[in-house]
């Protein structure tokens, strides 16, 4: 327990900066575009109302959602400044959760806004111009000042969203007190994941007292209240924005991880042997499946393990299934010449989609393989990861041994495996490397007609760093020495419920267990 | 010296006036009031003067500079405005509301100030109300800032639309008689607009009547109370003078007793 509270306190500069900075940013980016938009549309109905519904529209996309959107379309940018001015801007992490955020703050700000401005005493408007202001001292004199405590109710609300959004922005690469969130849930370490909501809530109710304060200095007349309030929110910025600066230096090679135990402790691994060479590595842990070979490809991340299955169906969109050597140089020709991605080679396991019973459920209904299952299926109750079913292999699965399910339900893994245990599904979709097979008890059906294709574990560098010579150094001796016992092992001690180890230790561990030489 | 010339405006394209071809010539410091019902025009020829409302057609020239050939602000610089909604900034303390126009104007800040306390005197307030707002005062006391605002550039010409209608019979007479004095005091322009035709009566040289839009009647209050051709009118102006009658022969029953 207080390992991993200490565990946790390690990484909160980081962490709690990142995420004061994303958010301050996306705030300032969001009040600087609802400002000029809010005086465009106080006299226009014509602009008010095609602003606010497009304000509302975005308001309603999912926050998970508008970041994942963001990234193809920064990608495409990219490529295309990359083209035209040989500049590629970032496509990962930081300026996708922006600009989403920002959308995400404008419809507070500027719905309050207009209505305050909308609710202004004529009168006092009348008498505003029958003293001799001109349109622009009107606005700045008597209506921005008069809307400015509702103003300040929006840019509270949308302070404490912009917050709580911004623990979304970790799928994408942005590092956020979500990264807590994201790892807590997926080892299921609680202690993270309430760690992280409880800095998250913290951090937001701070913001929204300091602008509580100066709200109540303008309301109140006293603007020394205001300016303390605003002194307070910049200084705490400024410490963010001052943390970075010391605490991480150069950025160095970025060892990329998705979102699961087995990849933290892989992208461990590979961080302390780039490490123990001697350079600097940043980690991107809790990356979308899809996001982490883009960011591969644009050369935003140096390195990260990904399977052969997911690579030949998900990035090259094939259906054939050829014999695991061919499709292994396949893939490695492919990927250098498509993508300029070189893959290093195989760890020396497989981490494939298979599908898992209770042990004594499937002795009892006599079934060992998916053709067992396929006839008795339309009674038995199918759960699979979020990705599962909309993926290629389990519409091969399902064309191939004729599937039928009485129903199917999507979980987050870990999640998964519990109501499986409980008895709420029948069959999970799991891991081949997965230590809770062997820790749970499950069965897993054989394969017979080979519908699922194989999933070794290989090692993928980028093209800017295809022939980097410490890269290839630190981790080639990695390939091929990692057999599928001591992954599951090294799996198990951070997902199981006791006695929890962190993805390092367990790196440590099976770098230890696979008697790896030391890098040099 | 004033000059409508044949103004009109309409509010829906021409299918109707609000006021239609006007023509007044107001000499300077005269005090005239506008009757009439409501939806007669009168607020909206008042309005015409400081450009708060333009007219469609003719023009109106004041100590003969065509208005619309200057900017509406410059222009309601030097004309004072008060009306009904009296419209005191809430967020702005009574020295601040006082001293706007000056302020925009760019006097200095020492000139301004004794220039609002000074008006505060003219309006019978106290000088510790200078740093209140607005909401901590009575109705009377928020139109004695009005006009103080309204006056505190030293406009020549005084615009007041319903100056008094809000507030009760007491007040409404006691500031009536006392912008009169200040009026006088400040040889001031002043066009007020009402429907009380008694408070037309008593304070103002010069009574215009309107009705639809147009000017039916216009004269010296004496003149109007003895008698006018228009039946309406007629019935307007012999109000006061019953009302009058009224009181003064309630006043003679209780003196025989």
């Amino acid at each position: 327990m207080n390992e991993r509270l200490s565990s946790a306190l390690r990484v909160l500069p980081d962490y709690l900066s990142q995420h004061v900075l994303l958010s301050a940013a996306a705030l300032a980016l969001g009040l600087a575009i609802s400002l000029p938009l809010l005086i465009a549309a106080r006299r226009s109905a014509r602009v008010r109302w095609p602003v606010l519904a497009l304000a509302s529209l975005i308001q309603t996309v999912p926050g998970i959602a508008l970041l994942a959107l963001f990234y193809p379309l920064l990608l495409g940018l990219s490529s295309l400044s990359g083209r035209l001015f040989g500049l590629r801007i970032p496509a990962l992490g930081f300026l996708p959760s922006l600009l989403a955020l920002t959308l995400y703050s404008i419809l507070p700000i500027l719905r309050n806004g207009i209505t305050a401005i909308l609710n202004l005493d004529p009168a006092i408007l009348q008498a505003a111009s029958g003293v001799g202001m001109t349109d622009r001292q009107r606005l700045l004199r008597v209506e921005l000042p008069l809307a400015a405590p509702m103003l300040m109710a929006g840019l509270r609300t949308s302070a404490v969203w912009v917050i709580g959004t911004a623990t979304l922005a970790t799928p994408v690469g942005q590092t956020s007190l979500g990264n807590y969130i994201f790892t807590g849930l997926q080892v299921e370490d609680w202690v993270w994941v309430l760690f992280g909501c409880g800095v998250a809530v913290a951090l937001a109710l701070a913001t929204d007292q300091l602008l509580g304060l100066i709200e109540l200095g303008i309301g109140r007349r006293r603007p020394r209240l205001a300016w303390i309030g605003l002194a307070l929110l910049l200084l705490g910025v400024v410490a963010a924005g001052a943390v970075p600066l010391q605490a991480r230096g150069r950025v160095g090679y970025v060892v990329g991880a998705k979102d699961f135990s087995e990849q933290y402790i892989l992208a461990a691994l590979m961080d302390s042997r780039i490490r123990a060479s001697g350079y600097p590595v940043t980690e991107r842990a809790d990356l979308g499946s899809v996001f982490a070979f883009r960011a591969l490809a644009a050369n935003e991340l140096s390195a990260y393990v990904d399977y052969t299955g997911t690579l030949w169906t998900n990035i090259l969109h094939r259906t054939d299934m050829p014999p695991r050597a061919k499709m292994l140089a396949d893939l490695r020709a492919q990927l250098r010449s498509r993508y300029g991605v070189k893959l290093l080679g195989p760890l020396g396991f497989e981490n494939a989609y298979v599908l898992a019973m209770r042990r004594a459920q499937a002795a009892r209904l006599r079934i060992r393989s998916i053709e067992d299952l396929a006839r008795l299926a339309p009674k038995l109750r199918m759960g699979g990861d979020l990705e599962f079913f909309a993926r290629p292999e389990w519409r091969m699965l399902e064309a191939r041994y004729g599937l039928k399910f009485r129903s199917r339900r999507s979980y987050e893994p870990t999640f998964m495996y519990k109501a499986l245990l409980s008895g709420q599904v029948d069959v999970i979709s799991a891991f081949s490397s997965d230590g809770r097979i062997a820790a749970d008890h499950l069965t897993v059906l054989k394969d017979p007609l080979h519908a699922i294709p194989p999933y070794d574990a290989v090692i993928l560098l980028s093209p800017k760093h295809a022939e980097d010579p410490v890269l290839t150094r630190s981790l080639e001796p990695l390939i091929g020495q990692i057999p599928i016992q001591l992954m599951r092992e090294a799996n198990y001690m951070v997902d199981r419920p006791t006695g929890k180890r962190t993805p390092a230790q367990a790196a440590e561990w099976l770098a230890k267990a696979a008697h790896l030489a030391a890098s040099r | 010296m004033i000059v409508l010339d044949n103004v009109s405006k309409t509010f829906d394209g021409g299918a109707s006036h609000a006021v239609r071809r006007v023509s007044l010539q107001v000499p300077a410091r005269a005090f005239v009031a506008i009757v009439g019902d409501s939806g007669s025009g009168k607020t909206t020829l008042l309005k015409t003067i400081n450009r708060l409302i333009e007219p469609e057609e003719g023009e109106v020239i004041i100590d003969e500079e065509r208005v619309h050939t200057v900017a509406p602000h410059a222009l309601r610089r030097r004309i004072g405005y008060v009306f009904q909604g009296i419209g005191l900034f809430p967020h702005m303390s009574i020295a601040e509301n006082i001293g706007i126009t000056p302020r925009l104007i760019g006097w200095p800040e020492a000139q301004i100030r004794a220039r609002v306390e000074e008006l505060l005197d003219m309006v019978a307030l106290p000088r510790t109300y200078l740093s209140r707002l607005p909401a901590e005062l009575s109705g009377g006391q928020r139109q004695r800032v009005g006009i103080a605002r309204a006056l505190a550039a030293r406009p020549g010409i005084m615009l007041m639309d319903e100056p008094f209608g809000a507030l009760d019979p007491i007040t409404r007479d006691a500031l009536g008689q006392e912008y009169r004095r200040l009026h006088d005091g400040m040889r001031l322009t002043t066009l007020m607009v009402t429907h009380d035709i008694l408070e037309a009566v008593l304070l103002a040289d010069r009574i215009v009547v309107m009705r639809a839009g147009a000017i039916v009647a216009d004269g010296v209050p004496h003149d109007l109370l003895a008698g006018h051709p228009d039946p309406e009118v007629r019935t307007l102006m012999d109000m006061p003078r019953r009302q009058a009658e009224r009181v003064r022969a309630l006043l003679e029953e209780r003196a025989r007793e």
